[in-house]
């Protein structure tokens, strides 16, 4: 059984447009219909472009904002946004990590305290030494040393404070963890530090995670499967290696090609999109990616192709229609 | 647009219902009008017949339901001291708090603009710290001190203006300066940090990239962006060019609307107070409705956004 | 071969301080940089490695508390601390510069058109019909849709790639010899990235612009440039053409930050990352700046500041004291070095 179960899972708001008297109504979706599950110890890795709705799958997955439509359930039970005790029983073993580790602590506090606060919210039977003991071995497992407890955030660097967000979300040992783009506000090598160190805590710690980053290097660096999503919706999903080496939803072909990378200097042809990023107000009819596809075909711009099994992988797209048909095609 | 303002305007006249009724309860319940002009020594039966004349005998929702029922038909009562219309009462003494207030506001905004935009320009500089440092006297010190101040200064000491009263433009000279003073030290630092956290954005180090004169950059690019909460601060000010000078008035003997309501309100002589209080909120909401309108004017942004409702 | 004719810019000892109320706090230790007409050259670095400094103080962009010293020349003629005046002519018509953040680098308040307009009447004298004329067909020319229409709008009616477009239209009004690109795609997705590298790649041959892109991305920088140069606490450390440094990176930094960097092809490994983080600007090691956090860093590293010097091909320098001893150091012999080499290029 999977630890986490997402079905059809969808977060649509009403918002209003200018124009005329009152303004046009219209409806931003979100996230429209994302399923997936993820296996006990599993790293998925969420990609895709700003107003894909990888944030918001996250955080409808932890049951922080309220679903539209569809389902989640995490180890058997479901995750609503009914903040009961049920919900904070299941929070405590639900962690978040998030972008920017300024914003995600308070200034106020030095950080051991905040370190320690989830541990004295959930465990408040820990007698405060015991919990103190606790802070400095989680410190020292993300590699912050034992002085830097009485720091405030604001004395750390960028690294280090995401360290500090790393610490307090491992505090209470949570089986599940979502990154939201963890290392996206970091410079190169203390990205690598904090990256390598995620990969040593799953190592000993062994949680399941749900990976979010726009960057395709540092997902395929840290998942075990992928999922490419555009416009509130899963478009590819497979091991790292197969869709980043043999993408086969246009979208992510030209996604990966456009990656910047030293290895690929002068070798590669980039399949350069037409238009702009998609605007989740005006999804398109049919295919969301259809508009700017530029193998579209008339059934395209009609209906929306389902995510279909391609032996390791499923791909919505009606280029890809039958299983293993898909295949012969690819190139 | 036009369902944008019918909105405000709805809402513009239900606040003037709120003050309205406020002050209403809070006059009615804090002394009795009869006494008040009469004076305390005066017979029992002509304060019962004042009561009766302008019905205070009657309950409190009938009295204000009654006053209501005539200012919607445009009766806004007549004063209980000499039984005109509160309206004429006021009307008459509008002009003479502009006399004042005009002028200090045109003084405000001619030094403030430009002194806070200087002081930015130069910011950190000697000059910079004495336009602050003005300011800082400027808005911290009540009016009425700076005001008995400047009195004691050039009415009593050296004898160049009169100290009180009305009738030549000497007089006004006083009055207009210590609210000049006092507005323009208020805009100086709006416009200042207004002007400086416009000077810290990409746009500006654009505009010089981009080959931009800097007195240009100033000009063009700057000033319209600071303009944009600068306004907010003139527009409170017009707002309040009816009723700013309450304190000032009553320091100069300055015979305007402020004096008046302060007189007023002593002898809760309740419908001129209610027609004062009217006309400031008229003229704060319709000053704040031009402003809105105006930002819509200067900010393209605002344009679009008034209607986006998030979600 | 380049006698008769000096290059477009060049850049000499360039150093800025920032007056921190007490005392001056040095961001950038001299560099040099020697850009020919058309070429295009790659800075990259991490946060605070004076990458974007070096070029604004060059065009005299970094305001009263910077005090800039050394050399910036153009075609020759001096142009460091110069009067504002004199630079503002330069600005936009021989250098141009686009910014990081499209969206805040554009006026709120004024219309497109209005915005490349100004840069058109500053530059090339255009006003009314002409400069309309001539703004839709910059617009047209960086691939916006409906050029005619979009002059009429405001940069928040625009997405950021857009928005971009619109600066680089801007920066292309006044003709410039040079474009320096800072971050130009950093805030903009994957696709959109692609679309305006693109762009500044054509615009670049088709007018034979010099291009200097500064970004912290490796990869946007091996695309882009035929010479690049990292830099490193407000020095380069290393120069080269692109793929000598990409191939055979010599300075310790480099290769440690392409050891970190995650890549899409080749097998999966382990990242391999740098120690220690950046020292601040205020509180910087003594000797070679990087030797902290360093595997090959010896005593010598800590005593002296090393220069920049022959790293083994033409063209490519690294300011290390060991570029003889890490793997793959060239075999061929080594200048002792001795001295903090000031080479002149």
């Amino acid at each position: 059984m999977p630890l986490v179960s997402v079905r059809d899972l969808k977060r649509h708001y009403d918002i209003r447009l200018t124009g005329g008297l009152f303004g046009r109504r219209a409806k931003l979706k979100a996230v429209d219909g994302v399923s997936f599950d993820l296996k006990m110890g599993e790293t998925l890795g969420l990609v895709g472009e700003s107003g894909c709705g990888k944030s918001t799958t996250a955080k409808l997955v932890l049951g922080l904002i309220p679903a539209t439509s569809g389902t989640v359930s995490f180890d058997g039970s479901a995750v609503t946004a009914a903040h009961d005790a049920q919900w904070r029983h299941m929070r405590r073993r639900m962690q978040m990590i998030y972008q920017d580790p300024l914003g995600a602590l308070d200034r106020r506090l030095p950080v051991s305290a905040q370190i320690g606060e989830p541990i004295a919210v959930h465990e408040p039977h820990v007698p405060a030494d015991e919990r103190e003991a606790r802070v400095g071995e989680i410190m020292t497992s993300v590699g912050l040393r034992a002085d830097q407890a009485a720091s405030y955030p604001h004395e750390l660097s960028g690294g280090q404070r995401q360290r500090v967000v790393i610490a307090r979300a491992l505090a209470l040992q949570p089986d599940f963890i979502v990154c939201d783009e963890p290392v996206s506000a970091l410079d190169v090598s203390i990205q690598a530090q904090v990256l390598n160190l995620l990969e040593d805590l799953k190592e000993r710690n062994g949680f399941t995670s749900l990976f979010i980053s726009h960057d395709l290097k540092v997902v395929r660096q840290m998942s075990d499967r992928v999922a490419v999503m555009y416009l509130g919706m899963i478009v590819e999903e497979g091991p790292p290696e197969d869709v980043f080496h043999a993408p086969m939803h246009p979208y992510t072909q030209a996604l990966v090609s456009a990656i910047p990378t030293p290895s690929r200097r002068g070798k590669r042809e980039r399949i350069v999109l037409e238009g702009d990023p998609p605007n989740p107000v005006n999804k398109p009819s049919g295919c969301p990616f259809h508009p700017r596809c530029p193998s579209a075909m008339s059934e395209c711009r009609e209906f929306q192709p389902m995510l279909a099994s391609h032996g390791s992988r499923k791909v919505a797209c009606h280029l890809r229609p039958a299983p293993s048909a898909g295949l012969i095609a690819a190139e | 647009m036009f369902a944008y303002i019918l909105n405000r305007v709805a809402r513009a006249v239900l606040t003037l219902i709120i003050i309205v009724s406020l002050a209403f309860v809070i006059l009615r319940m804090s002394g009795d009008p009869a006494i008040m002009i009469l004076g305390p020594e005066a017979p029992p039966q002509a304060v019962e017949a004042f009561r009766k004349a302008w019905g205070l005998d009657q309950p409190i929702w009938v009295q204000y339901a009654k006053y209501f029922g005539a200012v919607i038909q445009g009766d806004l009562g007549n004063s209980m001291r000499d039984g005109r219309a509160a309206l004429e009462v006021v009307w008459e003494r509008v002009p003479l708090t502009l006399a004042i207030t005009v002028p200090a506001l045109l003084l405000n905004i001619l030094i403030g603009l430009p002194a806070g935009v200087l002081a930015a320009l130069f910011r950190n500089t000697a000059y910079d710290r004495l336009i602050m440092m003005v300011s800082v006297i400027g808005f911290t010190v009540p009016s009425f001190v700076m005001g008995l101040t400047l009195s004691l200064l050039l009415a009593v000491w050296l004898r160049l203006l009169p100290s009180g009263g009305s009738g030549t433009v000497a007089h006004a000279v006083l009055p207009v300066v210590t609210m000049g003073i006092i507005g323009a030290a208020v805009i100086a630092r709006f416009t200042r940090s207004a002007m400086l956290e416009v000077l810290g954005q990409p746009y500006i180090r654009t505009a010089s990239a981009k080959g931009v004169p800097w007195s240009q950059v100033i000009t063009r690019h700057a000033l319209a962006n600071a303009a944009i909460p600068t306004m907010t601060i003139i527009g409170f000010m017009v707002g309040s060019l009816v009723a700013g000078a309450v304190v000032v008035e009553s320091v100069f003997s300055w015979p305007g609307v402020g004096r008046l309501l302060v007189t007023a309100v002593a002898n809760r002589d309740l419908a001129v107070v209610q027609v004062i209080l009217l006309l400031i909120g008229f003229t704060m909401v319709a000053a704040n409705l031009a402003v809105d309108l105006l930002y819509g004017w200067v900010d393209p942004r605002m344009r679009t956004k008034t209607a986006t409702a998030g979600a | 071969m380049s006698v008769v004719s000096e290059p477009l810019l060049t850049i000499k000892n360039l150093t800025v301080e920032f007056d921190q109320g007490a005392h001056f706090v040095r961001a950038l230790h001299g560099v040099d940089f020697v850009i020919e007409r058309g070429q295009s050259i790659g800075i990259v670095g991490e946060s605070g490695c004076g990458k974007s400094i070096t070029w604004l103080a060059a065009l005299g962009l970094l305001g009263s508390k910077a005090r800039t010293g050394g050399s910036v020349r153009l075609d020759g003629q001096e142009i460091l601390n110069c009067s504002d005046r004199a630079l503002a002519h330069l600005r936009g018509s021989r250098i141009a510069m686009i910014f990081q953040d499209p969206a805040s680098s554009l006026n709120p308040v004024h219309r497109i058109g209005r915005q490349i307009g100004e840069a058109l009447r500053l530059h090339r004298g255009l006003t009314g019909a002409a400069a309309k004329a001539e703004a839709t067909r910059l617009l047209d020319r960086v691939g916006m849709s409906n050029p005619a229409q979009r002059l009429n709008e405001y940069p928040h009616e625009l997405s950021g790639g857009m928005n971009q477009r619109v600066m680089i239209a801007m920066a292309l009004a006044g003709e410039p010899d040079l474009l320096i690109a800072d971050e130009p795609t950093t805030a903009l997705d994957a696709t959109i990235q692609a679309q305006i590298l693109e762009l500044l790649n054509n615009l670049r041959r088709e007018n034979d612009m010099g291009l200097v892109l500064i970004s912290h991305d490796l990869g946007v920088v091996a695309d882009m440039a035929e010479r690049v140069a990292v830099m490193y606490c407000g020095r380069v450390v290393e120069e080269s053409q692109v793929d000598r440094l990409f191939d055979a990176p010599r300075h310790p930094y480099t290769r440690g930050l392409m050891a970190a960097l995650p890549d899409i092809d080749g097998p999966k490994r382990r990242l391999k990352a740098i120690p220690g983080m950046v020292p601040p600007p205020r509180n910087l090691p003594t000797g070679c700046t990087f030797a902290p956090r360093c595997d090959h860093a010896t005593e010598a590293c800590a005593s002296r500041v090393p220069g920049l010097r022959p790293a083994g091909a033409p063209r490519h320098r690294a300011a290390c004291f060991h570029l003889e001893d890490l793997p793959g150091g060239s075999r061929q012999p080594a200048s002792p070095a001795q001295q903090p080499v000031q080479e002149t290029v």
